[in-house]
């Protein structure tokens, strides 16, 4: 055997060690994306359409079974009333579980405030819930691992290991989370995880009436959700923390936070 | 679990080096490091037996997704209480058996109501519970009925009367027909 082609014999082996066993396997690409789907779940509220009924907090307390006695929920409208001598006013009674059925502005603390019918200038009511966001802050905070984004791009608490610290609910620039008064643990919205894999809509979109509230796969570029949020005009809450929200509002105001 | 090893390691040998150290300079100096050299190595050790072995982080990485991953699928496992009975849907779940009502409803004002809104959850009925407790409470009507004076609100198309004076202490539904709300067809 000459030099040379010892050489080269020994480099065609050295190169053939070193390639892989995984790299010869075919890769199906339908296999793969079915192991990985791509999803990422995404709210979209248009607010608009919104009339303050609060079906929507009233099934997903049912749905989820937050108690309806206790002042928490997962999912909340809010009532703006602007008034022609320029004063703003929000509440949201009990979350509106049993919707706006007055016109009186709940101040908190039992006080109400009576607006004048001629001195309404514009209200409108817009229905709240988790951001679900990219860099969601509750999850950094958490001392013990109890709460997470899933890859499908949920945020979920890990209601045995979560041990009540509630550095979350401080954390969460939204107020979405709160203590459960029974499971004893922080809670909030699942983005009603086990519908969605049970191929249903979650509780309080099942609920709308008025499709002031849909849900989508944003990674889907056909999704018609994903459509919307591509086409109209939608803004998020609190842009300025950076947690990137996925959550879609159509026709927000200023004031809406 | 090869980052717990190696902390391991570590610890263990910067232990072996302070000891050795130790010899030398005096030992009064060094015995409270081995005090906490012995309360890390606890905490550990006590770490290694407690946390369950799929903890560990998804796509998102160790900041923002570090969980049990079996928490996923017991939030995915949770029982749905609600059906399908939003607008598309509920023709096909809830016309199966009471199609007459159905076609009524969706035919009227009130079509764009899920059934379930006032007929309360039915993932499991008929066979639990075998008959729904329908909420025929004024308090439910009066959630969208309530004259509120927004005119640039979509709650303005909705017809509304004052609560405090329209037939107060009488249920809606004596008078009106929830399926099929129009005036003409009042009770």
């Amino acid at each position: 055997m000459e030099r040379r082609e010892f050489l080269q014999k020994s480099i065609l082996v050295i190169v053939g060690a070193s390639v892989p066993l995984s790299a010869l396997t075919m890769i199906d690409p339908k296999k793969v994306f079915a192991e990985n789907p791509d999803i990422q779940w995404a709210f979209l509220v248009d607010t608009n359409k919104c009339v303050g009924c609060g079906f929507c907090v009233k099934a997903c307390k049912t749905e989820n079974d937050v108690p309806f006695e206790a002042n928490v929920s997962r999912t909340w409208v809010e009532r703006y009333v602007y008034t022609k001598d320029d004063k703003r006013y929000v509440d949201s009674p009990k979350a509106a579980q049993d919707g706006f059925t007055e016109s009186r502005i709940d101040l908190g603390r039992g006080e109400y405030q009576e607006i004048d019918k001629a001195n309404v200038g514009k209200a409108f009511f817009v229905p709240k819930l988790c951001n679900h966001c990219s860099s969601p802050a509750c999850t950094q905070v958490c001392p013990v691992g109890a709460t997470y984004k899933t890859d499908d791009g949920v945020v979920l608490v890990d209601r045995t290991w979560c041990i009540g610290c509630g550095y979350c609910i401080m954390a969460c620039p939204y107020g979405a989370r709160f203590f459960h008064p029974i499971a004893k643990v922080a809670d909030k919205c699942t983005f009603c995880y086990h519908r969605l894999s049970k191929g249903l809509d979650s509780a309080c979109v099942n609920a709308c009436p008025f499709k002031a509230r849909r849900m989508g796969n944003i990674h889907d570029k056909n999704d018609p959700i994903t459509q919307l949020i591509m086409n109209e005009r939608v803004g998020v809450l609190k842009d300025e923390f950076g947690t990137k929200p996925q959550a879609f509002y159509i026709g927000l105001a200023q004031e809406v936070r | 679990m090869s980052g717990f090893f190696s902390d391991l390691i570590n610890v263990i040998s910067a232990a072996i080096l302070l000891w050795q150290e130790g010899e030398r300079v005096k030992s009064h100096v060094w015995r409270p490091l081995y005090v906490v050299i012995a309360f890390v190595v606890a905490i550990v050790v006590f770490r290694f037996f407690y946390v369950p072995n799929d903890f560990g982080s998804g796509k998102r990485g160790f900041m923002y997704s570090y969980h049990r991953f079996s928490n996923e699928a017991e939030w995915k496992n949770q029982p749905a209480k609600y059906s399908v009975s939003g607008r598309e849907r509920m023709h096909e779940y809830c016309s199966e058996c009471h199609g007459e009502i159905v076609k009524v409803r969706t035919e009227k004002l009130h079509g764009i109501i899920p059934c379930e809104d006032c007929h309360g959850p039915a993932m499991q009925h008929p066979d639990n519970p075998e008959k729904l407790t329908i909420d025929r409470s004024r308090g439910l009507c009066l959630r969208c009925h309530t004259n509120l004076p927004y005119a640039t609100s979509e709650r303005h198309r909705i017809p509304g009367i004052d609560p405090k004076t329209h037939n107060t202490g009488i249920e809606c539904v004596k008078c009106h027909n929830p399926h099929n709300p129009s005036l003409e067809g009042m009770k």
